[in-house]
């Protein structure tokens, strides 16, 4: 008989730990939220640090989804309502009333982004200039990002961090991918726009990957961003509409005042929504620093979940680059293809 | 009238709508590696200038781009152009010649 495993969440998580699943030869049930698998990815434009489409990448998946469609089920607009310990494996059962008998239950819920407006004093909401990079990103995918008036805009900055070690909106960690995001969206803007100026507010650059030290470098040397060590402290509007900036300048010690016309908000990852109410109900650990789930350890059970039969991946457990959700989604495969045939 | 020392203070304040980036561009055209400092202050750290002086070449650079040219035209004179920091620089920035750039081009302003 075929173990079953029911993956929540059909995000880029969700998705490929399905097709590694699948592959061994496992039936998995994807559970959706939204009416549409892809998650985050759906809404990028192109990814770091070689800016391959993410479309692309979407569709390939997609594609190995539908072409593994005797051994993925995929429910869209469904949720997880109960979780019940059963003689053998886990009784799962959805918002639309459909029960599964699962033999292992992988959690791939993933992220939401940091709510800008949290920060009032960026203006994200207020002024019309002020976007994230979300906002940016689905601009890209248009080919055009114009001020509130239809202006090609002349100087552009970035903010680093927003949501993100931050102690005032209780995120103290890093999100891992928004200073390469910044550094590959500063690029993109001079690409469409040589002429503009481009400023990245960083408090540190945090270019740990690989390719991504290059990327900063030709972000310095080829398109001559201009990179400014502080954090914006606050944002107001000017009477034409644009945005004056204050930071200080830490690498001189000084205070530094700019007039932008577009400020972009590199919003940080936090722990998705479901969060709370997926721990009450599969019994999981939620880290008490940065609220995303606890896996067992962070070595040789990095997938697995405190409860027996239950399994983690993605961003669920903490922000991570695409190529590491990908990663983990195959580790978390591989974990519960060794429990089930244990 | 008797000056009691209560003069206007210059702001402190780095106002980047009116800095002057000339300096910078044409640095950069002339020695592309100018653009290549991530300002981890090696060079200041082994300057011999910088010893005796306020010499910090690393502030320099970054004051040329942030174009508070004043402050570099008090200081590019203490540059003794031995070259250490050439050696020790990481990114390979041709530091001398930045020097050599600075103070031939702020001649050419009369800054200096």
């Amino acid at each position: 008989m075929e173990d079953v495993i029911v993956v929540i969440g059909g995000g880029p998580a969700g998705m490929e730990a399905a097709l590694s699943l699948a592959g061994r030869g496992h039936k998995v049930y994807i559970v959706e939220k939204t009416n549409a698998l892809g998650g985050h990815l759906a809404r990028w434009d192109r990814l770091f640090p070689q800016q391959d489409p993410a479309q692309e990448i979407l569709n390939d998946m997609l594609a190995g989804i539908k072409n593994a469609d005797d051994k993925i089920e995929v429910i869209c607009n469904a949720q997880v309502q109960s979780v019940k310990k059963r003689m053998r494996g886990l009784e799962v059962m959805l918002s639309n009333q459909k029960m599964i008998l699962a033999d292992a239950v992988l959690v791939c819920c993933g992220f939401d982004l940091f709510r800008a407006e949290r920060k009032e004093e960026y203006g994200y909401g207020i002024y019309d200039n002020v976007l994230t990079s979300a906002d940016l990103e689905e601009r890209f995918k248009h080919k055009k990002v114009l001020c509130a008036d239809g202006r090609v805009p002349e100087k552009v900055a970035f903010v680093h961090c927003v949501g993100s070690r931050d102690e005032k909106v209780d995120h103290t960690y890093c999100s891992k991918v928004c200073c390469v995001t910044a550094v590959k969206q500063a690029c993109e803007i001079k690409e469409l726009y040589p002429q503009a100026e481009v400023f990245n507010l960083y408090m540190d650059l945090r270019m740990f990957d690989r390719y991504f030290e290059q990327m900063y470098h030709k972000a310095q040397s080829h398109y001559g961003v201009h990179f400014v060590r502080g954090r914006l402290s606050e944002v107001s509007e000017t009477a034409d509409g644009r945005l004056q900036i204050k930071t200080e300048d830490t690498l001189l010690g000084r205070p530094m005042k700019i007039t932008v016309d577009m400020l972009v908000l590199m919003v940080g990852m936090q722990a998705c929504a479901q969060t709370e109410e997926l721990s009450e109900k599969l019994d999981l650990k939620v880290s008490a620093s940065d609220h995303f789930f606890e896996t067992k350890d962070l070595f040789l059970k990095g997938n697995y979940a405190h409860t027996k039969g239950i399994f983690l991946a993605g961003a669920c457990t903490g922000p991570k680059s695409l190529p590491d959700t990908l990663q983990d989604a195959r580790s978390a495969a591989e974990s519960i293809h060794r429990y089930l045939t244990a | 009238m008797k000056d009691f020392g209560f003069g206007i203070k210059k702001s402190g304040v780095i106002d980047l709508d009116k800095a002057d980036m000339s300096l910078m561009r044409e640095i950069a055209a002339e020695e592309p590696s100018f653009l290549h400092c991530f300002y981890c202050g090696t060079c200041t750290a082994t300057c011999s200038a910088g010893k005796y002086t306020g010499f910090n070449l690393r502030r320099l650079q970054l004051l040329i781009k942030r174009g508070q040219l004043d402050e570099v035209s008090e200081r590019i004179s203490e540059c003794m152009l031995c070259g250490k920091c050439q050696w020790v620089c990481p990114k390979g920035v041709n530091t001398r010649h930045v020097v050599m750039l600075v103070n031939k081009k702020l001649h050419a302003r009369k800054i200096r």
